[in-house]
């Protein structure tokens, strides 16, 4: 057998809903099974991070192909462009996580940071937007340049997403 | 399917290593079991972990998620992770006597 992986590092850039959640359920899964992990949060992936900006993250229903209406009927781009379509489905999608016993954003970063795994921000991106330190959640544990990422994930397998 | 004798009990394992028999366990196992995942005595609160598991497991069938065990204050994440290190869902199942947890939270 092939060597077990001990440790990840993994990459949000993505601030939609569904850009979001798989990072933050890959690195807490990492952590059940005994693994390091660390989050490094870049570009809107920021959102996450952000105390304002977290409850207001949304499922992107434009440009999303795979995206169905309950029954698997087709979601045509133009439906998702009206006005609170992308609240409506945000709403669903996260009575159904709720079931499935995911937690919101902020209650799983605090889980994640909890459980030993590592929360950063990406410094040039919290230039870019003009982010300050206060402006973060409470559970991030400090804010790194692309070197300082890299150096931190000596070791791991960094995850893209 | 493994048959190992403990404390002159003979007990079945899946190949994972956990209890296929829940109704096998006692408190002495565990103490067995724990050790052999490297915790050399269990305190009063992994039982209080291990006997919420087994609860839940008795009246849902399933056994609670880490979040559940926050929630209900049966114990904080931070401490289930150094009661149970390297993998607390899985250590406490498998110490609890129970299979092993299927979610991914």
């Amino acid at each position: 057998m092939s060597e077990s992986i001990k440790k990840v590092a993994i990459i949000v850039s993505q601030g939609s809903l569904e850009g979001i959640y798989p990072g933050l359920i890959m690195a807490n899964g990492a952590r059940m099974e005994g693994m390091e992990a660390s989050l490094f949060f870049t570009f809107f992936g920021l959102d996450a991070i952000i105390k304002k900006r977290v409850k207001k993250i949304k499922v992107a229903t434009v440009g999303n192909p795979a995206m169905t209406l309950p029954g698997g009927l087709p979601f045509p781009t133009i439906v998702g462009m009206l006005p609170g379509m992308s609240a409506l489905a945000t709403a669903m999608m996260k009575s159904g996580m709720e079931k499935l016993d995911i937690p919101p954003v902020d209650e799983f970063l605090e889980m994640i940071h909890d459980s030993g795994g590592g929360i950063y921000a990406c410094k040039l991106a919290m230039d870019m937007f003009k982010f300050k330190e206060e402006d973060l959640s409470e559970h991030v544990d400090g804010i790194l340049t692309v070197g300082e990422f890299y150096e931190k994930s000596a070791g791991a397998q960094i995850i893209y997403t | 399917m493994p048959t190992r004798e403990i404390n002159g009990q003979s007990i079945e394992f899946d190949n994972e290593g956990f209890m296929t028999d829940r109704t096998a366990w006692n408190r002495d196992i565990a103490a067995v079991l724990a050790k052999e995942e490297g915790i050399e005595t269990l305190t009063d609160r992994h039982f209080d972990v291990i006997d919420f598991m087994r609860k839940e497991v008795e009246e849902k069938g399933t056994a609670p998620s880490i979040r559940r065990l926050n929630k209900l204050n049966v114990v904080p994440t931070k401490e289930l992770y150094q009661l149970f290190p390297g993998g607390p869902a899985k250590k406490a199942a498998k110490i609890a006597g129970l299979k092993k947890p299927e979610g991914c939270i």
